[in-house]
């Protein structure tokens, strides 16, 4: 049976950090991540991050992505994408799917004496009349048909949401040359950045605050949105009803962290609500209540691509050595990690995600949730 | 509804292969997810539902919600949106749960 120090279950930003530090302290790595290829959703990010250097600033995601991969085959890690982690069993047991060839699927299993998961996120839904037609999809979909596949989900589209997943696909599906018609929140101010919502506002694109989709209408698929403002409750007013002539409808209404396996794995849960919802409780090392089992990136509280980096090598490090691996020099990467986490995590947007986390950390002392390289 | 023109991503030249969509041809690119080929054709109902036979297609578009279920050379429910499509490939729209072996 195959074996490896460390697991590490997908291959986002996240998965990459962790894989990557954990394989340079000397432990064997084995990545495994579903999609045909490794880097998660970076590669549907064509815009360029900001930040600071370490964080890759200027670059655009699929840029990131390619230098993260090639990282991490250099220190060592094996990747296997079109690989799904199927389950665990007892004694570090894993069962691995291989989806490389429909015509003959192979499972095997692996021994692993920690895993660290990095599964990410799925996006929210949220329903009304017509939300099953197709023509309503999530504006991850759109932005994956777009940047990876180069098709166009609809001409004449329009967002619900105006986080930053709303408004970056809605520009980025303006560059591929699609009509964006609006941009619909619930909220009385734009949620996302002001930086991505004055692209858009430059382009004279609507943005309707405190409204919402009341219903989508078509035969096969969407030809026609109403919209309507909402009182204080999020109810539709009466009367405040239009008509939108569209094909799409995009769905950006948040994030979820990804848990099925954390659940699996008998991770305590915890619900924080500024992260994305149920998560797994976690200490400062990244280790849950399932002292072999680490958890980094959206599945962790979903953020941003470069706070799951620097989770990520987190966890690397501190999963690598429970099983026996660094040197004293890694004491001071994790300080200057939980620093640069600590700035990423500062401003409006960002001070929020710090107390939310803040909290998961008092939480798992309450209970007792100790990594074992504290 | 293909992106010829895009001031960031690079369109390359793609090799054209055709597969089968309920047995009308489609021409779609290597590499092409069957959603984005579907699509790419104007296509946007992959199935109808078991119970209402309501019209479904991409949701997610990355294999999570089960939405996009076609018959893949007579597999059902193979995710149109994770699987990507092969010359001569038959594919059909999804009636309810599909079944094994459906004739083409």
């Amino acid at each position: 049976m195959k074996c490896a120090d460390i697991l590490v279950i997908g291959g986002g930003p996240g998965g990459l950090g962790a894989a990557i530090e954990a394989a340079k302290a000397g432990a064997s790595v084995l990545l495994v991540d579903e999609n045909p290829r490794m880097g998660g959703q970076l590669y549907k990010q064509i815009h360029k991050f900001f930040g600071s250097q370490t964080h890759y600033a200027g670059q655009r995601g699929f840029d990131i992505a390619d230098t993260l991969i090639a990282e991490a085959a250099r220190a060592g890690v094996e990747l296997l994408p079109q690989t799904r982690a199927l389950g665990c069993f007892d004694e570090g047991q894993f069962a691995l799917l291989s989806l490389a060839n429909q015509d003959a699927t192979r499972l095997r299993t692996m021994k692993a004496r920690r895993v660290i998961l990095a599964t990410g996120a799925k996006e929210n839904a949220v329903a009304f009349p017509g939300w099953t037609l197709p023509g309503v999809m999530t504006a991850g979909a759109a932005q994956t048909l777009a940047n990876i596949y180069g098709v166009l989900p609809g001409k004449r589209i329009l967002i619900l949401g105006s986080g930053n997943v709303g408004l970056i696909v809605g520009y980025q599906l303006m560059q591929a040359g699609a009509q964006v018609l609006g941009i619909v929140d619930v909220l009385p101010s734009v949620h996302g950045y002001e930086v991505h919502a004055a692209k858009l506002r430059r382009a004279n694109v609507p943005i309707y605050l405190g409204s919402t989709v009341v219903e989508a209408r078509g035969e096969t698929r969407v030809q026609q949105v109403i919209i309507g403002q909402v009182d204080a409750c999020f109810q539709p007013i009466e009367g405040t009803h239009q008509t939108i002539e569209c094909d799409t409808v995009l769905l950006a209404v948040g994030l979820s962290p990804r848990t099925e396996i954390a659940a699996m794995f008998g991770c305590d849960m915890t619900f924080e609500r500024r992260l994305g919802g149920l998560m797994p409780i976690h200490d400062e090392t990244m280790c849950t209540s399932n002292q072999t089992i680490y958890v980094c990136g959206d599945l962790a509280g979903v953020e941003e691509a470069s706070t799951a980096l620097d989770e990520g090598r987190l966890a690397g490090i501190h999963a690598a050595a429970a099983c026996g691996y660094g040197d004293e020099a890694r004491h001071a990467r994790v300080a200057a990690l939980q620093s640069s986490l600590n700035t990423l995590r500062s401003g409006m947007h960002g001070q929020p995600r710090k107390e939310a986390k803040n909290d998961i950390l008092q939480l798992a002392h309450r209970k007792g949730i100790v990594g074992e390289t504290i | 509804m293909r992106i010829y023109k895009h001031p960031i991503l690079e369109i390359a030249e793609a090799k054209i292969v055709t597969v089968y969509m309920d047995s009308q041809p489609i021409i779609a690119h290597e590499n092409d997810s069957i959603a984005a080929a579907l699509i790419a054709s104007g296509i946007s109902v992959f199935r109808h539902t078991h119970k209402t036979g309501e019209p479904r297609g991409v949701f997610c578009g990355i294999g999570q919600c089960a939405d996009c279920l076609v018959i893949v050379n007579g597999q059902p429910n193979v995710r149109a949106c994770v699987t990507l499509v092969k010359e001569g490939m038959q594919i059909q729209s999804q009636s309810g749960y599909g079944q094994v072996g459906t004739p083409l």
